[in-house]
């Protein structure tokens, strides 16, 4: 149980600061299809009879790097469709290929929270820790290219390296967090709370807070809720996540100023 | 074992369905598709046909009839969508991804306790990638008029939906409702990727929504003409994934034939990566000039 807290801790972290960067770059697609798309890696991987977090890695890796390449010459929606769809028919028939893999599928989409066992922490908290110091690095040119991208081609940053960077530091989260948590939810996780935040303040260090706030709130009452009924964690994290963006505008529309909201 | 079929392939009474259905919603996904396209929609597109096999699983709870869980769980995702701000270009993406976040939520209960009744893994496996040859004739007759009352929608619709697209401003200037008509286009996306998501599963139903209309924006000058060779595309690479699939019934390694929506997908995007070999930038959106 305690592994499972720490995990899932570590994961809330990542989802909040990742989340909000996701949301205020317009890049929630993206968000959506790198976790989702790279469960064909683990398909392949078991296929092969490799480790799956290599699977996923490699695919998580890939996806960003096709969305990346695909958006300097197409709509950057259509791009991650078409490369999130490949990635999921390619897993399509990496399953079709083997015979037992649907349990262990289902298990990537939904994750297993409470089989988080004490060697697998370690691994989580480090790479965790990567993905934190590169979000860190890339701070403020993330910050600047999404808030303000004519200031910041101004200033000789370059967008398509940073969209690259950017799109492969989440790939490096997902890889980690998806056998945790499962990809529905770390979708769920970087969503529902950073557009909160994004919605109640302008200040993106307040807004980082907040996001990585409630993203811890809503994996912790998750847990406690999830053991006391045994329903899915993913069920109670989506649910808060919803309920936390509708809460924003509701505050937002009553107390804020709309000038001061926009 | 539904590919019991080992010779004669317009003779097979489960390729003539797939053949039929298939043709039926690859032009209905490849007309709206243009649009999607044109109004940078494709994650909600996307979102629609993920919410909509939701509403599918939740439909099988209860014990209604799946296809009715698909359309209402679709159709209310496309309500909320819009009420919480996706016809704001700069809100849309958080629109679309918190609706999605929560239909997402609610497919995790649902297939749990799904699962509780019959076994867990195979029921998400058909959700996502669906199985067009299993489809039983009963439900056809539905499919297909749902799939004409959309495309009667964004057709009729055509002209507005283009304006207040490409020039919302105009639009606005001229008495355009456009909220009101971003609203109803919408709703005909969500019947046409619910009906395409419970056939084909939400993997080909996105891929057959954005992949042709895509191509053909960038092949094509002009709205009716996009139209037409996005219909054109999208049925060609059914028809050719199903064949596949079907010869597919003796390939290595499994022999229990490859899937449908594999080789859909390759061929859609595969077709779409060419359109790179011509020196064009981005998309155009279809002018209507």
């Amino acid at each position: 149980m305690l592994n499972t807290w720490i995990a899932a801790t570590v994961v809330a972290v990542i989802a909040g600061v990742m989340g909000l960067f996701a949301v205020l770059r317009g890049s929630t697609f993206a968000a959506h299809a790198i976790p989702n798309g790279a469960f064909a890696g683990a398909a392949g991987a078991t296929l092969l009879g490799l480790n799956p977090l290599a699977g996923l890695a490699v695919f998580s890796l890939a996806g960003a790097a096709g969305i990346a390449a695909l958006s300097r010459r197409a709509r950057h929606d259509v791009a991650t469709a078409l490369t999130f769809v490949l990635m999921l028919g390619i897993g399509a028939l990496f399953v079709s290929w083997s015979t037992e893999y649907a349990q262990e599928a289902y298990s990537l989409l939904f994750g297993e929270v409470f089989g988080v066992s004490s060697g697998d922490v370690l691994p989580i908290a480090l790479l965790g820790m990567v993905s934190i110091a590169l979000i860190v690095v890339l701070f403020r040119p993330l910050l600047l290219t999404s808030a303000m991208p004519e200031v910041a081609a101004a200033r000789g940053l370059p967008p398509e390296r940073l969209e690259l960077a950017f799109l492969l530091v989440m790939a490096l989260a997902t890889a980690m967090t998806v056998p945790v948590v499962g990809a529905l939810l770390m979708f769920s996780l970087m969503i529902g709370p950073a557009a909160a935040a994004r919605t109640l303040t302008a200040s993106p260090v307040r807004a980082l807070a907040l996001s990585v706030g409630l993203a811890l709130a809503a994996v912790w009452l998750g847990i406690v809720l999830s053991y006391r009924t045994n329903w899915p964690l993913g069920f109670f994290v989506g649910v808060t996540g919803a309920a936390y963006y509708l809460l924003a505008l509701f505050l937002r529309t009553t107390y804020l100023s709309p000038a001061r909201a926009r | 074992m539904h590919y019991l079929f080992a010779s004669g392939f317009f003779g097979n009474q489960p390729v003539r369905t797939a053949l039929l259905v298939g043709t039926v919603i690859a032009v209905t996904s490849a007309v709206t598709g243009v649009f999607t396209v044109t109004r940078g929609q494709s994650f909600a597109g996307h979102s629609l046909a993920d919410i909509a096999t939701t509403g599918g699983s939740g439909a099988f709870l209860v014990g209604l009839n799946q296809f009715w869980g698909y359309l209402a769980f679709g159709v209310g995702a496309a309500l909320f969508m819009e009420l919480i701000g996706v016809q704001r270009r700069r809100g849309r993406d958080v629109a679309t991804g918190v609706v999605l976040g929560g239909g997402l939520g609610l497919a995790a209960l649902f297939l749990y306790l799904g699962a509780q009744r019959t076994s867990a893994g195979g029921a998400s496996f058909t959700i996502l990638f669906g199985s067009i040859f299993v489809l039983t004739s009963s439900t056809v007759p539905y499919l297909i008029v749902s799939a004409v009352v959309a495309l009667g929608i964004v057709i009729m619709l055509a002209r507005v939906l283009l304006l207040s697209s490409l020039s919302p401003d105009i639009a606005a200037a001229r008495g355009v409702p456009i909220r009101l008509i971003g609203a109803v286009y919408l709703i005909a996306l969500a019947i046409s990727v619910a009906l395409s998501a419970v056939i084909i599963g939400a993997v080909l139903s996105t891929a057959l929504l954005i992949g042709p209309a895509a191509t053909a924006l960038r092949l094509t000058r002009g709205p009716v003409r996009s139209m037409l060779t996005a219909a054109v595309i999208g049925v060609a690479a059914t028809w050719l994934g199903v064949w596949l699939a079907y010869d597919s019934y003796t390939w290595p390694p499994a022999r229990h034939g490859w899937p449908v929506s594999f080789f859909v997908v390759a061929l859609v995007v595969g077709g779409y990566l060419v359109t790179f070999l011509r020196r064009e930038p981005r998309e155009r959106a279809c002018s209507a000039a």
